[in-house]
């Protein structure tokens, strides 16, 4: 199964979203929260987000939904440093939004989808009218 | 006794604490005022965790980079941490550094902040401070001036380019949301960079 990392300059955000997308998604999915620096402060952490990557790995890839800023940076840093490891974990960033694609992502790839499937539905929550 | 290496990098951190206000301020102008407090608590940090007897240059900024990396919080950290990593990685195991390698370690610093940053010189970034002081350096060596006159050459280039990011608009970060209303004010990365080289040459001109 596809797995799902949530980046936020927010832990409570990111942990936030986890919970939210998990209620639709079920329990199976890896769901996980890279959020905040790790004194619980305002901000992103490659590191943290790379643990992240590899902890939601289970070999189909693994979907990035970032909130602003240094969280794509900072999660760009952190393919790297896998790479510098060989770790080859297909990784994609969704340009989405960050609560309404973590959603739709999270719904799709709970049903065994591609990793391309997910960052569809992740980019297809952009066109969602709420009105 | 600590290191030369390890006194360098507390000689920046301590540049960079003591303008933490200022940096803050210029952020706060332009973008989340949240520049200098970032650095500040990255370099606080990044004190403490470097070993203070490696004399591995290489070393010693690979880990000043990883601590800057996860403890500044903002856009500066995956900057700054990219640079001083991809520094590193050209001083790896060396103890002493010439300018020919500091040339080098300036070429792998311009290339990972371009890569990192998706930026170009010109865009009210770090780059418009560090790349008129790596032409300095290039200028330099060729002009076969010692390494004193060369950092005085470096700092003055990027005030000089700090002065300019003043004159133009943002189109990266958070500053670019301000358009035009960004041009009038310095950027707080070049400024960062700048107060950088000033404590490498004030370290390097007191030892």
């Amino acid at each position: 199964m596809v797995g799902l990392v949530i980046v936020s300059h927010s832990k409570k955000i990111a942990e936030g979203v986890v919970d939210l997308a998990r209620e639709m998604a079920g329990p199976d999915l890896a769901l996980i929260a890279a959020g905040g620096l790790d004194d619980g402060g305002i901000g992103t952490d490659a590191f943290r987000i790379k643990a992240a990557i590899e902890e939601a790995d289970r070999g189909s890839g693994v979907l990035i939904l970032a909130d602003l800023g240094s969280a794509l940076m900072s999660a760009e840093t952190a393919i790297e440093f896998l790479r510098e490891e060989d770790n080859m974990v297909n990784v994609r960033i969704a340009d989405a939004p960050l609560v309404e694609g973590a959603i739709s992502a999270a719904v799709t790839a709970s049903t065994n989808s591609t990793l391309e499937e997910a960052l569809t539905a992740a980019i297809e929550a952009k066109l969602a009218s709420k009105l | 006794m600590a290191t030369k290496i390890y006194q360098c990098i507390e000689a920046i951190g301590n540049k960079i604490i003591e303008n933490k206000d200022f940096l803050t301020e210029l952020d706060r102008e332009i973008g989340d005022a949240d520049h200098g407090v970032n650095m500040a608590r990255g370099y606080t940090e990044a004190l403490k965790v470097i070993p203070q007897d490696n004399e591995d240059i290489g070393a010693v900024l690979k880990k000043t980079g990883m601590t800057l990396i996860s403890k500044v919080g903002g856009a500066s950290g995956p900057l700054y941490g990219t640079a001083f990593m991809k520094a590193a990685k050209e001083a790896a195991g060396k103890t002493a550094l010439t300018l020919a390698d500091a040339k080098v370690m300036m070429e792998a610093i311009i290339s990972g902040i371009k890569m990192r940053g998706k930026a170009e010189q010109g865009e009210k970034t770090m780059l418009d401070a560090i790349i008129p002081a790596y032409e300095a350096l290039c200028a330099g060596i060729d002009a076969g001036k010692d390494a004193g006159a060369v950092l005085d050459d470096m700092c003055e280039a990027a005030e000089k380019g700090v002065a300019y990011t003043k004159t133009i608009r943002a189109t990266k970060g958070r500053a670019s949301y301000l358009g035009d209303r960004s041009i009038g004010h310095q950027d707080p990365g070049a400024t960062s960079s700048l107060y950088t080289l000033q404590a490498i040459r004030d370290f390097l001109a007191g030892n």
